[in-house]
């Protein structure tokens, strides 16, 4: 007897997988490098993780040197960009490669591939221009990579209440928040460029289309990821 | 002949969970007097949770076959293992 699957599978893009893998090489590379990077942010979380509880002395209270409502906004915004990610994905899915379009008895018009992959666009460069305006006041007022810079207002208020504001441990504090957010910054910054370079390059020209859409799938993958390593770090570097 | 059909999961309803959850996450840092010990453990719970989300419904993990998920777990036990060993190596 022979047993036959038929796929009607809306997750993912109709295009032959690799034999063994199961999935197309493009997904399955994309995979292994998030795998990759799962290990190199550990390094850097756990080197977080040693350094903070193995001192003896204060760290600086949460929201006493960073501005929490600003970037807890900005986690916001880089869920937001998340979800119209997927958005994305799905519009492609189902073939639907325009910007914007009318739908009957509806107010509000339904929004495609152009459409969502353009909103994902400007909320992580919205992501990355309010992380640049937060380190440029950051050091602003006297934090930098090396601690709280003498004079500043940091210095400040560190030399006034020295263990709400972590003066003794102000030189980790500072290298270790400015790697951390750094990488991570760096790495949204690559997502944005790349999603600009497939929205300019392939998808304004409809390129993509519900039988092959790998570019969306992958690049969507690593979007999301970075928006996963991006919840952890929140938690740990501004509430913890 | 067997079909397999995944539908689609609520993107939106995700999107108000984690939205929620951030929510939450800021109150329990700020507003409330939780033990510091007892903090930490709820806003990683809720991190993690948040993260789960991502991974099984927005990188669609929960779809997968299993030869991709474990490609995506194979390193987290190794992270901690990493994370461990260099504990016990300041110990």
């Amino acid at each position: 007897m022979t047993h036959a699957t038929h796929t009607a599978d809306l997750m993912r893009p109709p295009v032959p997988a690799e034999p063994g893998a199961g999935v197309y090489s493009n997904k399955l590379g994309m995979w292994v490098f998030l795998a990759s990077d799962v290990m190199f942010f550990t390094a850097l979380i756990g080197s977080y993780i040693i350094l903070r509880f193995g001192m003896t002395d204060a760290w600086a209270a949460p929201g006493a040197v960073l501005n929490v409502p600003l970037t807890g906004l900005n986690t916001f915004l880089l869920i937001c960009s998340s979800v119209s990610m997927v958005k994305a994905y799905a519009a492609i899915a189902d073939g639907k490669k325009y910007f914007l379009r009318k739908v009957a008895g509806k107010t509000l018009q339904d929004g495609g591939l152009k459409f969502w992959l353009l909103i994902t666009i400007i909320c992580g460069a919205g992501f990355v221009g309010v992380q640049v305006f937060e380190y440029i006041t950051l050091v602003g007022h006297g934090l930098t990579p090396g601690g709280f810079r003498e004079g500043s207002l940091m210095a400040e208020h560190a030399a006034a209440d020295p263990v709400k504001y972590g003066a003794a441990t102000a030189g980790l504090y500072g290298s270790t928040f400015f790697t951390m957010t750094g990488f991570h910054g760096f790495h949204v910054t690559c997502g944005v460029v790349s999603m600009t370079y497939l929205y300019f390059r392939k998808v304004l020209p409809e390129k993509y289309s519900p039988q092959d859409y790998r570019g969306i799938e992958t690049i969507g993958l690593y979007w999301h990821f970075v928006d996963l390593v991006w919840i952890i770090l929140f938690t740990i570097v501004y509430l913890i | 002949m067997a079909t397999t059909a995944h539908v689609r999961p609520n993107y939106i309803m995700i999107w108000l969970y984690l939205f929620v959850l951030t929510v939450v996450e800021v109150a329990a840092a700020f507003l409330s007097g939780i033990p510091k010990q007892w903090l930490i453990l709820i806003l990683v719970f809720l991190a993690v949770w948040k993260a789960l989300l991502v991974a099984l419904y927005f990188m669609h993990l929960k779809f997968e076959p299993w030869r991709l998920r474990l490609i995506f777990l194979v390193p987290l036990p190794l992270a901690a293992i990493l994370v461990v060993t260099t504990i016990m190596e300041k110990l």
